[in-house]
């Protein structure tokens, strides 16, 4: 595996060292608000590498928004420190509440789209898109040059001159992810762009920044509280928990990980045990293991009866996954040998109901 | 009877557009000032704030004639004299800056913050987001403000007239009143009636066209149940 070139076609896989694009350390946002403090960040870490969609996931008022515009410092954060692109934004922001030049010129270089879009709606879809290449000051045919190649990069060529109050919802997120893109920026930064959108205008959307992603070698971080959207689009994610980043990872190390919360949501298996001396398994295969009949020769290398409660497949992050819970007859204890079976086999097991501790060799 | 109307008319006139020329360009500054130093706004200054907003308000509340009256002082300072028309125009023109900087800080207020946002990530100093949003968002009812402060202008030029501004105030009370010349009175009352029709027709055509093309992120400017077919698209493309 490669490290992703600057400026070169997407690489699909990812390993851990990548160039991190994005680094916060330590993000720290308190507000004041009538004497009481609330804290919606409490010392984020965040890593996102170059090339990849990282999306961050977490209820609302997890802190995940604040978490997004700490990174192009539309909010100041308390304490810590922000780096986009090799440059650290907090150390450019300085004190005042206002943004110095140096501070605007690098946010010129992050685009961001919005949940509800916020596009000017004194101006075309065209000007919308060269607004922000008015700032960097372009000139005048050069700007309508890259506007117009960038509504059709979005598929949107024949609405240029149209208003936003023409567009429907779609077309206008569509809009606003030209805009993002006119300052020619590595990072994109999506504040929940597809929370107000129908499922199937959301899929688009999301097919849009994928392909953005692989084509221009974009490195997209979203938040959002959908987990379809991690599901269908991100290489890694992480999840938010009261301001904390409680769990990140590549999304296949995640579903790796035993007990882990997010691959749960990303990838839920539902079922219940039937009675109390049942020991119920959830069974994660992915890759090689997912093509083998492990379950039938289970029944039959033991003599077993065994039930499936649930079971799915599906593609997460672009791999194909499958994860099915069993139940076995009798307790956890008589299990153990058929369980190290499966773990022979390559599969994840993770035991419903038991400590996490007990299942720690099968995180591999 | 002719030429004492049309003489009133062009003077009312001459008092009216520049008084509301003045009164749009310091009052559409203030305004935006006023919305900007607020608490949490791009250039928050709180004592600044409340000292134009205080202003903004004892300019606003002070009973027109009294305020003519108050500044004869600084009218003489600027125009030579406190009679006639062109002195008319400096106590119009300043009664007319508070009344529409109030009018322009609602209106900024209405534009939406995210919009506001989006530059900022855009990497938009705060002249850009005044320019490129919040002026143009708010276009439609700053055009509504207009005709509103033209429309009051109108009725406080009456008043000016009294005392020696002339135009169509002045006409009436003069023969209306004084010589009880019934008919000229009626006259001047139906040239200000068709007058002021037809520039809350205009104002309200220019905002609402306006308007519906930009859609619902802008505030609706106040219609007038004088219309009451709303505009179909295609006339509102040619508009725009």
């Amino acid at each position: 595996m490669h490290a992703p070139v600057p400026g070169h076609t997407h690489a699909r896989a990812l390993d851990s060292d990548g160039i991190p694009v994005i680094t916060t350390s330590g993000l720290t946002k308190v507000y004041r608000s009538r004497g009481r403090d609330v804290t919606a960040l409490d010392g984020v870490d965040l890593h996102v590498r170059e090339g990849e969609v990282y999306g961050v996931i977490g209820q609302s008022g997890a802190g995940k928004s604040s978490l997004i515009r700490c990174v192009n410092l539309l909010e100041r954060p308390t304490s810590g420190t922000v780096s986009v692109a090799g440059q650290d934004l907090t150390a450019l922001a300085g004190r005042g509440p206002r943004a110095g030049k140096e501070l605007r010129r690098a946010r010129s270089r992050i685009g961001m789209v919005f949940q509800h879009f916020n596009l000017l709606s004194s101006r075309t879809v065209q000007d919308n898109v060269e607004l922000p290449l008015e700032i960097l000051g372009t000139s005048g045919r050069e700007r309508s040059r890259k506007a117009l190649e960038l509504l059709d990069l979005v598929g949107l060529a024949d609405k240029a001159k149209a208003y936003p109050a023409q567009l429907s919802g779609g077309q206008k997120q569509r809009v606003g992810i030209a805009r993002a893109l006119a300052g020619d920026p590595k990072v994109l930064l999506s504040d929940e762009a597809t929370s107000a959108l129908d499922p199937e205008t959301t899929r688009s959307i999301l097919q849009l920044l994928r392909d953005l992603n692989r084509q221009l070698g974009l490195t997209v971080l979203l938040i959002t509280h959908e987990m379809d959207v991690v599901k269908s689009v991100c290489d890694s994610a992480a999840l938010m928990e009261k301001g904390r980043i409680v769990e990140s990872g590549t999304v296949s190390e995640l579903l790796a990980t035993p007990g882990s919360e997010l691959a749960a949501a990303l990838f839920p298996v539902g079922g219940e045990a039937t009675g109390a001396d049942r020991t119920v398994l959830d069974v994660t295969f992915h890759g090689e293991a997912a093509t083998q009949p492990v379950i039938s020769q289970l029944s039959r290398t033991y003599n077993i009866d065994i039930s499936i409660l649930g079971a799915a497949i599906d593609t997460v992050g672009g791999l194909q996954i499958g994860r099915m819970r069993i139940e076995l007859p009798g307790r956890y204890e008589d299990n153990v040998v058929p369980i190290g079976f499966l773990r022979e086999q390559g599969l994840q097991i993770d035991v419903v109901g038991q400590e996490p501790v007990l299942v720690k060799e099968g995180a591999k | 009877m002719q030429p004492l109307l049309s003489q009133a008319c062009s003077e009312t006139f001459s008092m009216v557009a520049w008084s509301t020329l003045i009164a749009v360009a310091a009052g559409l500054p203030l305004g935006v000032l006023l919305v900007l130093t607020d608490r949490g706004g791009l250039l928050q200054n709180v004592v600044a704030n409340k000292v134009i907003g205080q202003v903004v308000n004892v300019g606003r509340s002070m009973p027109f004639i009294i305020l003519m009256v108050a500044l004869m002082s600084f009218t003489r300072w600027v125009t030579g004299t406190t009679i006639g028309t062109t002195a008319a125009i400096v106590p119009l023109a300043i009664g007319g800056i508070p009344f529409f900087a109030r009018l322009v800080e609602t209106a900024v207020r209405e534009v939406d913050n995210g919009l506001v946002e989006a530059v900022q990530a855009m990497g938009g100093n705060t002249w850009t987001i005044v320019r490129k949003v919040l002026v143009p968002e708010a276009l439609p009812s700053l055009i509504a403000s207009t005709t509103t402060t033209i429309i009051a202008l109108i009725g406080y030029s009456a008043m000016a007239g009294t005392v020696g501004g002339g135009g169509l105030g002045d006409l009436a009370v003069r023969y209306g009143y004084q010589r009880f010349e019934t008919q000229l009175m009626w006259i001047t009352v139906a040239i200000l009636a068709v007058v002021i029709s037809l520039i809350q027709f205009a104002g309200d055509f220019a905002a609402r066209s306006l308007h519906s093309r930009g859609g619902r992120s802008g505030p609706a400017p106040k219609l007038r149940a004088l219309k009451a077919k709303e505009p179909e698209a295609a006339d509102v493309t040619k508009v725009a």
